[in-house]
């Protein structure tokens, strides 16, 4: 930023890294664009990590764990009962808790990667897998919406109970746009907009003091420091939104599939 | 799809919205394969912990509290026990003080009965020995006296049939006497 501001020497112009940097040469290229690229070995790396870590925490089940099951239990326990429990509740809520718990740890892991020193890069800052899993997470509840109420569950689900009738025709458009629409996109989207722009960000700052570096000046090569600095800054929060926004996927997919479950009452 | 990035790529700008199918596929699969062994093996594994551990805490209280109630009633009829015993106890003291001041009047009784009786029979038979001193006496006194007296007065009074009333006269002279002086 401070590079911006500042006249160029004679290296010339600061040339920040753009979206298109965050496509990587592809680690096994086949056809002609396509191939094997380092998102889908992380992806397949998260699932076998997340199932490594909760199939080792469980194998030995005790009544008083151990460190590595009671580090189970705890993660478990988080979106079963903090999650699943709080805002589906009832009794069939247990039904929901494997989704709410994959999507939740997938996601985190494929998060956390951008926080991690060399590999350095959420999976999900490419839009591909917060389409898929949304798409998944869209598809559920309102296969649960039908499987509760039938058909009757997009009347409900689109026409609110105690508002006027003279309402509803701006009321229900609102509602199916809303509801069947954006939904799906915005959770996406979402997902995958912050985990751009965290890894977009780290990248500026490291290519910034890269550049700041190369330069003559003194007092430019200084400025580096503060980049820096404020580049930890950065990472720090990214860190904090990575682990956040798994959290929001799950809690709105648990939120949504509530909402499935009781249209009638809402 | 595939067309779209390659010739997005190809321009040098990526829409950063079109996604990759192949991620996609990837993505997929891959959160396929996590659901599946968590609905498989962790979230089982972890829920029959869960409800162990819930088991074994509820049971234990459960145990507690069976054991409390066994205690308490336990007590409770101990207490009931003794209660019992004293009142019982209370009832058989009560019992033989009765018995015991019974029998004592019973034995006053018959003790004052057999008195009575020992004391009349030895009235009977004062009298009765008396009787007899006194028809004893008279005939051997008179016989005594006659032979005192025909001894003193010789021959002249060897008739019986004379001395028998003259022996007479003198007793009945001697009862009037003592009948006088009881008087």
């Amino acid at each position: 930023m401070i590079a911006l501001a500042l006249p160029a020497q004679d290296s010339g112009e600061f040339n920040p890294p753009g979206i298109e940097q965050l496509h990587l040469p592809a680690i096994l290229p086949w056809g002609a664009a396509d191939g094997f690229s380092k998102q889908m070995l992380l992806v397949i790396l998260s699932v076998v990590i997340i199932a490594t870590f909760f199939l080792l925490a469980a194998r030995k089940q005790q009544l008083v764990p151990g460190k590595l099951q009671f580090a189970g239990e705890m993660a478990y326990g988080f979106v079963r009962n903090g999650i699943a429990k709080d805002i589906i509740g009832g009794k069939d809520f247990m039904k929901y808790v494997p989704l709410l718990f994959s999507l939740f740890f997938f996601i985190l892991v494929n998060n956390i990667y951008g926080a991690i020193p060399v590999i350095q890069l959420p999976s999900f800052s490419h839009v591909g897998g917060a389409y898929v899993l949304a798409g998944i997470v869209y598809i559920t509840w309102i296969a649960i919406g039908i499987r509760k109420s039938g058909l009757k569950y997009f009347k409900l689900a689109t026409v609110p109970s105690g508002v006027p009738i003279y309402i509803l025709p701006i009321v229900i458009p609102i509602e199916i746009i809303s509801n069947f629409m954006v939904r799906p996109v915005t959770h996406s989207l979402r997902l995958f907009a912050t985990m751009l722009a965290g890894h977009l960000i780290v990248m500026i700052a490291g290519s910034g003091i890269e550049f700041l570096i190369m330069q003559e000046n003194v007092l430019l090569k200084g400025a580096s420091v503060l980049v820096l600095a404020g580049s930890v800054a950065m990472y720090m929060l990214e860190a904090l939104i990575m682990a956040l926004q798994a959290y929001v996927f799950t809690l709105l997919t648990a939120i949504y599939i509530e909402g499935a479950l009781h249209a009638d009452s809402h | 799809m595939n067309q779209v990035i390659i010739s997005a790529a190809t321009a040098g700008e990526t829409n950063p919205l079109v996604p990759n199918v192949w991620e996609m596929g990837v993505v997929l699969v891959g959160f396929a394969v996590l659901m599946f062994i968590v609905v498989k093996f962790v979230v089982p594994m972890f829920e029959k912990t869960f409800a162990e551990r819930a088991e074994a805490i509820e049971g234990g209280i459960a145990k507690a509290e069976k054991a409390q109630a066994e205690a308490s009633a336990a007590l409770e009829e101990y207490k009931q026990q003794l209660t019992d015993a004293r009142a019982e106890a209370n009832r058989i003291r009560e019992e033989a003080r009765a018995e015991g001041a019974l029998i004592l009047a019973d034995l006053k009784e018959k003790a004052a009965a057999e008195s009575a009786r020992i004391t009349a029979q030895a009235h009977v038979q004062i009298e009765s020995e008396r009787q007899a001193a006194v028809v004893s006496l008279r005939s051997e006194v008179g016989t005594l006296a006659a032979t005192l007296a025909g001894r003193i007065v010789g021959e002249a009074l060897n008739d019986d049939e004379r001395s028998a009333r003259v022996v007479d006269r003198f007793l009945a002279d001697l009862e009037n006497q003592n009948a006088g002086a009881a008087k």
